[in-house]
C-alpha cells in the first residue's frame, strides 16, 4: 500500500499489506493473519525443493543488483560440513530508499518467517540481520519479535518444533553506508572494519568468518513466504514488462510528489504512473525535471527518460538507468540539478571507506570541483575533468560506491548541461559561498 | 608437470608459471614490474591501491594483477591504453593531498611513489587551487615516526601489524579523504620488529627516527650482508655513505628471513663505525708494544709459534667469519689446540607467523660455522686451558679484563683484534683485523646455511681480515703451504680438509646461501 497513504488501486498488495496494521506486529497477531503457514509448508519440503520453487518465481535481489535469488541460494555447497551463515541485510542507507525500513516496523514476524524459510534452504543454523544504526524503531520492534518468537518455538533448537536449529542474531551497525554492501557488512559484523572485500572468494564459498554465507535484502526475504504460500507461478505472474522481472517491488518515493510513501507495485507498472498517479504528482504549477528511479547510486533520468519508462529492472535500463533498490527521488523545475548532483556526490565522498585510491580521492574530488561551480569559480575545463575522474573511478574499484558517485556526474552532465554552463558563465548567482 | 604449469602472454612474452600464481608476480617472470602499491610478496594482498590494474583479454574490467589469478591460455597486456591509463588515474590521485615534500623527504631517491610517477604518471596536476590534506606528524615508537601527509594508504604497516606480527596495533581511522593511519589508544609500535613498517611504506611517511635526515637515498653505497646479530642469520643490506655505516635493512631471502629483520639486528651497527681501532700491527719490543709493517708483524708470529710446542688455545669470538676461524684454528693445528668461541645469550624473540625466523638467543652469526672448523662453546674450560698455555690467541673477542689477566700467564699472547683496548699493552702480538663489515666472508647460521657477507667499507689503517692473517703466517711456518689471495679461495681451502664445508664456494653460495654439506637445512617455511 501506498503507506502512509490507503492503497491506490493500481498496486499490487503484497508484502506491504498490513503496513499501519499494528496488530500485525505481534506473534498471536502474525499468526492470525496467516502467518509461519509458509515455514511449516517449507520444513515440509527437502531444502533443494525450496531452492527450487523460489528460482522458479523469478524472485531477483531488491537490494540493487537484482541477482536472482534462488540462483544464489543453490551456490551454497552442499554437505560440506562446514556450518552455513544466512545474513540479512538491513542496513539500508541508499539515499531515498525506506522500504525495508517499513517492512521491519510493520511485518517483523513476516521477515522472520521469510529469513527462517531461506536459512532452511540453504542449510544455516544462524542468521544474522544487520540492521541500521539509526533505524531505532525497527530495531526494537525487530528485537521484540525475535524474542516472541523464540518464545514461541519458532525460533532456537528446532525451527517451529520439529525443524533444524535456527538462532537468529540481531546486530545493529553503526552508521557506516558501505556496511550495507555484503562484503563490508560481513567484515563489520566480524568486528572489523567494514571495508568491502575482493571478490572472489564469495560469500557463498567464504563468507561471514569464512564460512559459507548467503546475503539477502530484508524485501527479498520477505517476499519468500509469500512464494511459497502462493506458489512459484502466481509469483511469476505478476509481470507487466519484461519476463525476467516478476512478482512486487516498493517504491520509495520521495522529492517533489504531493505523496511521498512506499507504493508496492506488480513488475513492469509504467514509472509515470507511479509519480503522477499514486504519488500524487508535483506540487501544483510544477513539471518534472528528473527521476533518480533507484536510490541514489543509480544514473538519473530526465522528463523524457521517463516517459513510457517501465518500472523493471530491464525497463529502466534501457532508459539508461537502473532499478536499483527502487527507491525513487522525483524532482521538479525548481530543481537546482548541480546542486543536488554535489549533495550526492557529498554524500558518497563521506561514506567512502577509503581503500580504494579512485574512490578516496576522486569522490572528494568531485565535491571540490562541484562546490567551485557552485560557488561561481568554476572553470570551462571543469565539465571534462568532472567527466574524466568520473571515467577514472567507475569499474577501476572493489565495490561500486566509487561508480555511484560517478554516475549522477555523468548522467547530470549530459542531461542537464545548460545549469552547469549557467554557473560557469556567471548567468547564475552562486549558490555557495566561495571556499 | 603440465598440469601444475599454466601458460600465460604477457605483453607479448610468453611465460609457464605455476598454478595459481597472480598475475603481478608471471609478469616478474616475463620480466615486467608492474607498478603497486599495497601488494608485498610478505603481506596478504587486499588489492586496495588499485595501481596494478591491467587489461586482460575477454575480462570486462580491467583487473588487479595482484590477486588475478593466472588462467592457461590468458592473454595480458600491462601497457595497454586503457590499463595506462587507469594507473595514471591512481598517481594523479595519490599525489592530489600528497606534499611533494621530496627536497626534505628521507624516502626520496627510493620511493615508489617517485618512482611510478616519473614512468608514466602525468606531467602536470589538475588539481589546481585547493588546499591539501593536512595532519600532524604522530609519534609511532621508538624508532617510528608518522608522517601521514605523505601516506598513501596502502596499509602494508597495518597488515604486517596485523598479519605477520601479530601485534595489531595500527589501524585505518577515518573514512574518505580524511583517512590516515591510526595507532590504538595507548598502544605504542614498539613491537620487536616493528621496524620493517619503515622498509614497507613505499613512500616517506614512516620513516625511521635513527635515520632520519642522515643522507639521501642516492648518496649511500648498498652492500649484501648477513646480521651478524644472532643465530637466524638474516640477509641484510649495509648501507653506508662516505665509509660510514648509516642503516642496516633486511634484505629478501624466502628461506631466511623472507623480508624481514629484527630491531635489535637493525639497531646494532654503530660498532661498526668505531674510531678508537688498532690500526697498525704490534709487536712486544721489551716492556712496549711498537707498531711495525705486517711483514715484520708476520714473521715475528711465525717465529713465536715455530718455537713453541705443546698447548695452544684459541679464544675466539662467533662472530668471525668461518675463513677467520677455519684459517687460524689451521695456523695451530700442529699444537695440543683447544679451540672455543664465546656465544652471548638474549631473549628469543620470533615474528609471530613466519616459522622459524626470530632473533634467536643465541646472539652471534656463526656458532655452526665455530663448530664446523673445530670449535668448541665451552669458553671456561679453555680460558683454565690458556693460563698454562704456550701460545693463545685471542681471535676478535674482547676479554674481560680479570680474563685478560689470568691468560697474560700463558707463554704468548696473540691478539687479533679491532677495536684497541688498554690491557693489550700486556700481550705479545696485536694484530689489527677487519671488522665483517670491511672484508669479505661466510657464516653458517643456526639452520646449516652458509651464507656470504660481503665488504661495505674500508677498513682502517692496516688492518686486514683475520683469515688473512692467519694464512699468511701459516704460509711462513711450512715452506710451500699455499697461501689464499681471497675470502673465496680461503672457503675453498678449508673445504678440502672439513667434510661439512667440501664444495663451499661463493659464487654456489650466492647472494642467499646454501646449505653446507652436513646441514639438511630446514629454514624458512615459505
Ligand atoms: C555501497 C553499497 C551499499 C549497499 N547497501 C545495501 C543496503 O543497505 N541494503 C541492501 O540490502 N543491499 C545493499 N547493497 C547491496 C548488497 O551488497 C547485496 O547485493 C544485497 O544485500 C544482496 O541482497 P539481494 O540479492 O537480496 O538484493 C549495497 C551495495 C553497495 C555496493
Ligand atoms: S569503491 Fe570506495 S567504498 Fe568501495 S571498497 Fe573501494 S574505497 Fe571502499
Ligand atoms: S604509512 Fe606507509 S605503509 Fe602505512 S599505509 Fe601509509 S603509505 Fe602505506
Ligand atoms: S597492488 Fe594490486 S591493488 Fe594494490
Amino acid at each position: 500500500m501506498g503507506y502512509p497513504y490507503p492503497p491506490d488501486e493500481k498496486e499490487t498488495v503484497v508484502l506491504s499489506q498490513y503496513f499501519g496494521d499494528e496488530g500485525a506486529r505481534s506473534y498471536q497477531g502474525w499468526v492470525k493473519r496467516g502467518g509461519y503457514q509458509a515455514l511449516e509448508a517449507a520444513l515440509a519440503m527437502e531444502p533443494g525443493a525450496v531452492t527450487d520453487v523460489v528460482k522458479a518465481s523469478g524472485l531477483r535481489g531488491r537490494g540493487g543488483a537484482g541477482f536472482p535469488t534462488g540462483l544464489k541460494w543453490s551456490f551454497m555447497p552442499k554437505d560440506s560440513g562446514k556450518d552455513h551463515y544466512l545474513v540479512c541485510n538491513a542496513d539500508e542507507s541508499e539515499p531515498g530508499t525506506f522500504k525495508d525500513r517499513e517492512i521491519m516496523r510493520w511485518t517483523p514476524h513476516g521477515l522472520i518467517e521469510g529469513c527462517a524459510i531461506a536459512a532452511y534452504a540453504i542449510g544455516a543454523e544462524c542468521c544474522y540481520v544487520y540492521i541500521r544504526g539509526e533505524f531505532t524503531e525497527p530495531l526494537a520492534i525487530m528485537a521484540k519479535a525475535v524474542a516472541e518468537a523464540y518464545a514461541n518455538g519458532v525460533l532456537g533448537e528446532k525451527l517451529l518444533g520439529t525443524g533444524p536449529r535456527l538462532e537468529m542474531i540481531i546486530h545493529r551497525g553503526a552508521g557506516a553506508y558501505i556496511c550495507g554492501e555484503e562484503t563490508g557488512l560481513m567484515n563489520s559484523l566480524e568486528g572489523r572494519r567494514g571495508n568491502p572485500r575482493i571478490k572472489p572468494p564469495f560469500p557463498a564459498q567464504a563468507g561471514v568468518f569464512g564460512l559459507p554465507t548467503t546475503v539477502n535484502n530484508v524485501e527479498t526475504l520477505a517476499a519468500v513466504p509469500h512464494i511459497i504460500n502462493r506458489g512459484a507461478d502466481w509469483y511469476q505472474g505478476i509481470c507487466l514488462g519484461n519476463e525476467k522481472s516478476t512478482g512486487t517491488k516498493l517504491y520509495s518515493v520521495c522529492g517533489h510528489v504531493q505523496k511521498p510513501g512506499n507504493y508496492e507495485l506488480a513488475m513492469g507498472t509504467p514509472l509515470e504512473e507511479l509519480i503522477f498517479d499514486m504519488a500524487g504528482g508535483m506540487p501544483p504549477g510544477r513539471t518534472l525535471k528528473a527521476v533518480i528511479p533507484g536510490g541514489s547510486s543509480v544514473p538519473i533520468m530526465d522528463a523524457e527518460d521517463v516517459k513510457g519508462c517501465l518500472l523493471d529492472y530491464e525497463g529502466v535500463v534501457e532508459r539508461g538507468s537502473m532499478l536499483g533498490s527502487g527507491g525513487v527521488i522525483v524532482m521538479d523545475d525548481s530543481t537546482d540539478m548541480v546542486y543536488q548532483i554535489y549533495r550526492l556526490t557529498r554524500f558518497y565522498a563521506h561514506e567512502s571507506c577509503a581503500q580504494c585510491t579512485q574512490c578516496r580521492e576522486g569522490t572528494a574530488w568531485t565535491v571540490k570541483i562541484l562546490e567551485r561551480i557552485l560557488g561561481g569559480h568554476g572553470k570551462e575545463s571543469d565539465l571534462d575533468l568532472l567527466l574524466d575522474l568520473a571515467d577514472n573511478m567507475t569499474g577501476t574499484t572493489i565495490c561500486v560506491l566509487s561508480d555511484s558517485c560517478a554516475a549522477p556526474v555523468v548522467s547530470g552532465i549530459a542531461k542537464f548541461r545548460s545549469e552547469f554552463d549557467a554557473y560557469l558563465s556567471g548567468a547564475r548567482p552562486p549558490a555557495l559561498a566561495a571556499h | 608437470m603440465s598440469d601444475a604449469l599454466v601458460t600465460v602472454t604477457i605483453d607479448g612474452i610468453e611465460v609457464q608459471v605455476p598454478r595459481g600464481t597472480p598475475l603481478i608476480e608471471a609478469a616478474k617472470q616475463a620480466g615486467i614490474l608492474v607498478p603497486h602499491y599495497c601488494y608485498h610478496p610478505s603481506l596478504p594482498a587486499p588489492a586496495v591501491c588499485r595501481m596494478c590494474l591491467v587489461e586482460v583479454e575477454k575480462a570486462p574490467k580491467l583487473l588487479p594483477a595482484c590477486v588475478t589469478t593466472v588462467t592457461d591460455g590468458q592473454v595480458v597486456h600491462v601497457n595497454s591504453d586503457a590499463a595506462l591509463k587507469a594507473r595514471e588515474s591512481v598517481l594523479e590521485f595519490l599525489l592530489i593531498n600528497h606534499p611533494l615534500d621530496c627536497p626534505i623527504c628521507d624516502q626520496a631517491g627510493e620511493c615508489e611513489l617517485q618512482d611510478y610517477v616519473f614512468q608514466e604518471g602525468r606531467a602536470a596536476t589538475r588539481y589546481a587551487d585547493y588546499a591539501k590534506r593536512f595532519n600532524p606528524v604522530e609519534d609511532f615508537g621508538p624508532d617510528v615516526l608518522y608522517i601521514p601527509n605523505r601516506c598513501i594508504l596502502c596499509t602494508r604497516c597495518v597488515r604486517f601489524m596485523e598479519a605477520v606480527a601479530e601485534d595489531p596495533v595500527l589501524n585505518v581511522s577515518e573514512r574518505g579523504d580524511r583517512s590516515y593511519i591510526g595507532i590504538f589508544p595507548d598502544a605504542v609500535l614498539d613491537h620487536e620488529w616493528a621496524g620493517n613498517v619503515v622498509d614497507l611504506c613505499p613512500v616517506g611517511s614512516l620513516v625511521s627516527k635513527d635515520f632520519l635526515h642522515k643522507a639521501r637515498a642516492w648518496d649511500l653505497d648498498r652492500t649484501a650482508s648477513i646480521c651478524p646479530g644472532c643465530s637466524q642469520g638474516c640477509n641484510m643490506t649495509i648501507d653506508t655513505r662516505d665509509n660510514v655505516v648509516v642503516r642496516l635493512r633486511p634484505r629478501p631471502n624466502m628461506d631466511v628471513n623472507r623480508h624481514f629483520m629484527c630491531d635489535t639486528g637493525r639497531q646494532d651497527y654503530r660498532w661498526m663505525n668505531r674510531g678508537d681501532r688498532i690500526e697498525a700491527p704490534l709487536i712486544r719490543a721489551g716492556d712496549k708494544l711498537q707498531a711495525v709493517d705486517w711483514a715484520s708483524a708476520l714473521d715475528r708470529l711465525a717465529d713465536t709459534l715455530r718455537g713453541a710446542d705443546g698447548k695452544a688455545v684459541i679464544l675466539a669470538s662467533a662472530r668471525a667469519s668461518t675463513e677467520s676461524l677455519g684459517m687460524t684454528h689451521r695456523l695451530l693445528d700442529g699444537f695440543e689446540l683447544t679451540a672455543a668461541v664465546r656465544v652471548p645469550t638474549g631473549h628469543e624473540a620470533p615474528l609471530a607467523s613466519i616459522p622459524n625466523l626470530a632473533l634467536r638467543e643465541e646472539r652471534t652469526p656463526n656458532v655452526a660455522g665455530a663448530e664446523l672448523t673445530g670449535y668448541t662453546r665451552a669458553w671456561d674450560e679453555a680460558l683454565d686451558q690458556a693460563v698454562s698455555a704456550q701460545v693463545v690467541v685471542v681471535l676478535d673477542e674482547e676479554l674481560a679484563p680479570d680474563e685478560f689477566d689470568r691468560v697474560r700467564t700463558a707463554g704468548t699472547v696473540v691478539v687479533l683484534g679491532t677495536v684497541d683496548h688498554p690491557a693489550y699493552q700486556a700481550a705479545d702480538i696485536v694484530l689489527p683485523i677487519a671488522t665483517m663489515a670491511e672484508e669479505h666472508g661466510s657464516y653458517v647460521n643456526r639452520d646449516g646455511r652458509a651464507q656470504v657477507y660481503r665488504q661495505a667499507k674500508a677498513s682502517p689503517g692496516m688492518a686486514r681480515p683475520a683469515w688473512w692473517v692467519a694464512a699468511e703466517a701459516a704460509g711462513r711456518l711450512a715452506e710451500g703451504r699455499a697461501v689464499p689471495a681471497t675470502a673465496g679461495d680461503a672457503i675453498v681451502m678449508l673445504g678440502q680438509s672439513i667434510p661439512a664445508l667440501a664444495g663451499l664456494t661463493y659464487q654456489s653460495m650466492g647472494f642467499t646461501g646454501r646449505p653446507v654439506a652436513s646441514a639438511a637445512a630446514s629454514g624458512v617455511e615459505s
